[in-house]
């Protein structure tokens, strides 16, 4: 038969079924772990995850606290979005920065990229993790982010000291998860493995959920590195020789540490046309995350010492 | 697919609505050209971004024959280093497919290694359609019965075989029909709803998007044009069949009390009875909600709320189903406690025939037990073998027994409440899929009857507290003199005992018993369940028993209640009991004519948290005096 016969799945149809999955997800960590803890990463899937947490359990309230990492290096934005969207929700935020991190002066320009996202990324997030006796965390990865996330399960086991451990995933069949530990094991939990950057937009869209206002175009100052555009969002960006801060029309499609985030040339100041302009470019939106690096792989390498 | 035109376009597009997302599963032996034909799916449909499609333009690897610029497609799918390294998938891969009718699928990239049936039938466990790669210069062969094999046990009811490398045989109507005959044929024994066969070349794109030139004498559908028309068979009808809500979450607010979980079959409404666990008293839906809304009416794939409007005690791990009236007694999930199932063995220890492992079934756990190992299946030929054990990716038939009454159904009604993982107690690994055949109606399957005449009142009769002491450690280490200093003692303060001994049963009850760890793990499991029916009778049990393996302690222990088991380790050292040999035995294993000797052959793995350790190389008084303490008695 002809492709022409069915056009019709309408985008909310295949929202209806991620959202089922995600809620699935969270209820069943919910239920079956001794202390889950949500990571918040203020972005944009961090909203949509807190988003189905709230309707996963409504009309009760979120069954557990929301974590931050901070890493004092986000735009200040983000920090502001992150308390007002904690006191509208009366969430339990819990924030966490490397003090140890801090005291020694660990910076993106001191210390590289590399290091200073182990040391106040990575090494933060055990840190909190074991603090907080958390014995799961759920995390707003998607598979499609980038290629060597396409195997990561939805429950993914960490082993003592937070390590994962390949040949250790468990088997996932049906909608049945083996959520059982033994000592030491913890889980990561991915409610929204199935969704795609578009799908995350056009939710955002369905449900009129707040984002950082980061995500759509503005006026900002900015410097180009590389080829890449960086926001100098506060003084403690080090300028280099002949570096000129110029305002120019940009937004961020992902949203970190704002030294290692590239901002994105556009004049998407609201939804309708940032969508309409996803749909043009189509670059991954980890293209523009400068600690991924090249390929696929590095991620990976990160995530066997406890990245995320 | 092919075999049925639709009726009318509201049918078709309400049945597309219904499955906005589809589940596929890509099977391929290594070089078939799976990751090529995906690649290729992927690339043409605009679901890979284009920094991607540059990568898989510009890097190689070794042995390709495309020239650099051009994309290789192969390169889109790949994930982990190790496997860039060996250049092999080794896991199942998952990837987004936007298909034109704005449908999604979702493809569950599956190994083609033999070794790998685990992680196929990973993928195929929550498929509706299978791709099925056969490479047309190589033809049919045992991969392709494999892959239909576990397809078809997985509940796979929809095929597509890509008949692939057309280019290479010259697009060659004859080749095609002869392998199309052979794969029907293969199919045939199988309870397949559709099979669409298509002549392929994923690497030129023949036939993958848009009809082929070359294949002028091919009138089926491309395999894009199959994805995209797909639509649920009856089997695969859920909301049909009685509805079905395994219980998540219990939600509390003020005033409310909601049981929380994802429909798996059937509809529900305000007003409509639901019994809980299939038994005991209906009781009324009073709402529905969905995402914290009250709705009319929730179908199979939503995740719901409901309130009752009887106060009811329903948890976590309970199944929420419509009354049974009406429905065939095979399609309905009365609770029981031995089932007939499939399993997939997914562990890297083997199956220990009578080893208590726990069962999880949606968000249900109990403990189970394999009681009988009916058959190996080949997955190539079909057959079932006669087997004692099962390894890694071994598929088989075998009776599984529960502590509790719990309600399954037969998988081919429903996946989610049909299929059961199986979980090693102490790594926690998954050892096993299961798929339910049946509830096994028999003599044992009964829920005990509550005699009038029970334990305690036994017990209060003869003025003691039943106890299981269970005492392990290598031959020799001295656990029957133990034992019957303890029981002199015992009796002589006027206490009702016995004393299970190793080599006294294995005269007797388990005389057909080896030492083998599987054998060992019956043994343990049947000296545990006779010492829990004497304690029931209100004895204290003594248990001399080397019981090596962890897990099978554990095992028995968890026969019993908190309190009621005591594992005490005879701790002695190495040195102590070779020098004893009491029977000769560690003379025998050293020369080589006893090869599963505890401490020699195999190992003794120690408690790690033992109730009591006591030493077999001490004072024996003492060693009493602490058992004493332990029993309570004084
Ligand atoms: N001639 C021809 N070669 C193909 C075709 N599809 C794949 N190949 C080649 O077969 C080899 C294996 O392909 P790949 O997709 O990596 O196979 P996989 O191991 O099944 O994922 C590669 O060299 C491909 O270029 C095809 O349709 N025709």
């Amino acid at each position: 038969m002809s492709l022409a016969a069915e056009s019709a799945v309408a985008p909310d149809a295949v929202l209806d079924a991620l959202e089922a999955e995600a809620i699935h997800v969270f209820r069943e960590a919910a239920g079956a772990f001794r202390r889950p803890v949500m990571l918040y990463s203020i972005g944009k899937d961090s909203s949509v995850l807190l988003h189905l947490a709230v309707k996963a359990f409504a009309p009760g309230k979120v069954p557990f606290p929301v974590l931050h990492i901070d890493t004092t290096w986000k735009f200040r934005e983000m920090i502001d979005f992150r308390d007002r969207t904690a006191r509208e929700l009366d969430l339990d935020l819990k924030v966490h920065t490397n003090k140890e991190g801090v005291d020694e002066g660990v910076t993106p320009f001191t210390h590289g990229t590399h290091e200073y996202t182990r040391i106040m990324k990575t090494v933060a997030l055990r840190q909190a993790l074991d603090e907080g006796g958390y014995d799961a965390a759920f995390g707003g990865a998607r598979r499609d982010e980038e290629r060597s996330r396409a195997k990561e399960r939805i429950f993914s086991l960490r082993e003592p000291g937070h390590r994962w451990e390949p040949r250790k995933q468990r088997p996932e069949f049906w909608r049945t998860a083996n959520t059982q530990l033994a000592d030491g094991q913890t889980m990561r939990v991915f409610p929204m493995s199935n969704w795609t950057e578009l799908d995350v937009w056009r939710y955002i869209q369905r449900e009129k959920i707040d984002v950082v206002p980061l995500y759509f175009a503005e006026q900002r100052p900015v410097v180009e590195r590389d080829g890449q555009l960086i926001m100098v969002d506060d003084d403690r960006l080090p300028l280099q020789d002949g570096e000129q801060p110029q305002l120019r029309s940009v937004r961020f499609r992902t949203l970190g540490c704002y030294p290692l985030t590239a901002a994105v040339e556009s004049t998407a100041d609201n939804l309708d046309d940032l969508l309409a302009e996803m749909l043009v470019d189509r670059r991954s939106e980890r293209a523009g995350r400068l600690i991924d690096g090249e390929g696929g792989g590095s991620m990976e390498s990160k995530k066997t010492e406890g990245y995320f | 697919m092919t075999t049925t035109e639709p009726q009318s376009t509201s049918i078709e597009t309400e049945a597309l609505v219904e499955h906005p997302i589809v589940r596929v599963v890509a099977c391929g032996s290594v070089d078939d050209g799976k990751s090529t034909l995906i690649g290729r799916l992927l690339a043409e449909t605009e679901s890979v971004p284009d920094d991607i499609l540059d990568y898989a333009r510009n890097t190689r690897r070794s042995g390709t024959t495309i020239p650099k610029g051009e994309v290789d497609f192969s390169m889109l799918t790949d994930g982990l280093e190790a496997e860039h390294e060996q250049g092999i998938t080794i896991d199942v891969a998952y990837r987004h497919l936007y298909l034109p009718s704005g449908r999604r699928a979702i493809i569950a990239d599956a190994p083609g290694h033999e070794q790998y049936t685990r992680n196929m039938a990973v993928a195929a466990s929550t498929a509706d359609i299978a791709i099925l790669l056969v490479d047309a210069t190589r033809g049919i062969r045992p991969q392709t019965h494999r892959h239909l094999t576990v397809c078809a046990m997985m509940g796979v009811r929809s095929v597509i075989v890509a008949i692939n490398k057309m280019d290479a045989v010259g697009f060659q109507h004859v080749t095609f029909e002869e392998l199309a005959g052979g794969v029907r044929a293969a199919a045939a024994r199988f309870d397949l709803e559709e099979i669409d066969v298509i002549p392929v070349s994923a690497l030129t794109g023949d036939n993958v998007i848009a009809r082929s030139a070359q294949t002028g004498w091919y009138h089926g559908p491309t395999v894009l044009e199959a994805l995209t028309s797909w639509r649920p068979h009856g089997a695969e009808n859920l909301e049909a069949a009685p509805f079905r809500l395994p219980v998540q979450y219990v939600v509390r607010a003020d005033d409310f009390r909601g049981y929380a979980g994802t429909v798996v079959a059937g509809s529900v409404r305000p007003g409509d009875k639901v019994v809980v666990n299939a038994r005991g008293p209906e009781t009324t839906v009073e709402r529905v909600l969905v995402a914290g809304e009250d709705v009319d009416v929730a179908r199979a794939g939503q995740a719901v709320t409901l309130t009752l409007e009887t106060e009811t005690d329903v948890t976590r791990g309970d199944l929420l189903v419509a009354p049974g009236e009406g429905f065939p007694a095979d399609h309905y999930p009365r609770p029981a406690t031995a089932f007939a199932a499939d399993l997939v063995w997914t562990g890297e220890e083997e199956l220990r025939h009578g080893r208590s492992y726990l069962l999880l079934a949606g968000s249900l756990a109990v403990p189970a037990v394999v009681t009988a190992i009916r058959g190996r299946r080949d997955v190539v030929t079909g057959e079932e073998m006669a087997a004692r054990t099962f390894k890694m990716n071994d598929i088989g038939h075998v009776e599984i027994a529960t502590d509790t009454p719990v309600p399954l159904d037969p998988y081919s009604v429903s996946r989610d409440t049909g299929g059961f993982l199986l979980v090693e107690r102490v790594s926690r690994d998954t050892v096993a899929a299961g798929l339910i055949r049946h509830a096994l109606r028999r003599a044992h399957n009964v829920v005990p009857h509550a005699f009038t005449v029970d334990q305690e009142a036994r017990a209060r009769l003869k003025g003691q507290r039943p106890r299981v002491l269970w005492l392990t450690g290598l031959p020799g280490a001295g656990k029957s003199t133990i034992a019957d200093a303890l029981e002199r003692k015992l009796h002589g303060l006027g206490m009702h005992t016995y004393v299970l001994d190793g080599d006294g049963v294995r005269t007797g009850l388990n005389k057909d018993l080896g030492f083998t760890p599987e054998d060992r793990a019956e043994n343990v499991r049947r000296v545990a369940e006779t010492a829990k029916l004497m304690m029931d009778a209100g004895l204290i049990v003594i248990v001399s028993l080397v019981s090596p393996f962890r897990g099978d302690r554990r095992a028995a222990k968890g026969l019993f209640r908190e309190g009621d088991f005591f594992e005490v380790w005879v701790d002695t050292p190495a040195d102590v009991v070779v020098e004893r040999d009491p029977k000769g035995l560690y003379a025998k294993a050293r020369a080589g004519t006893l090869p599963n000797m505890t401490g020699v052959g195999q190992m003794y793995e120690p408690p790690e948290h033992a109730d009591l350790v006591v030493s077999g190389a001490g004072d024996l008084d003492e060693v009493v005096g602490q058992l004493l303490e332990a029993l309570e008695v004084s």
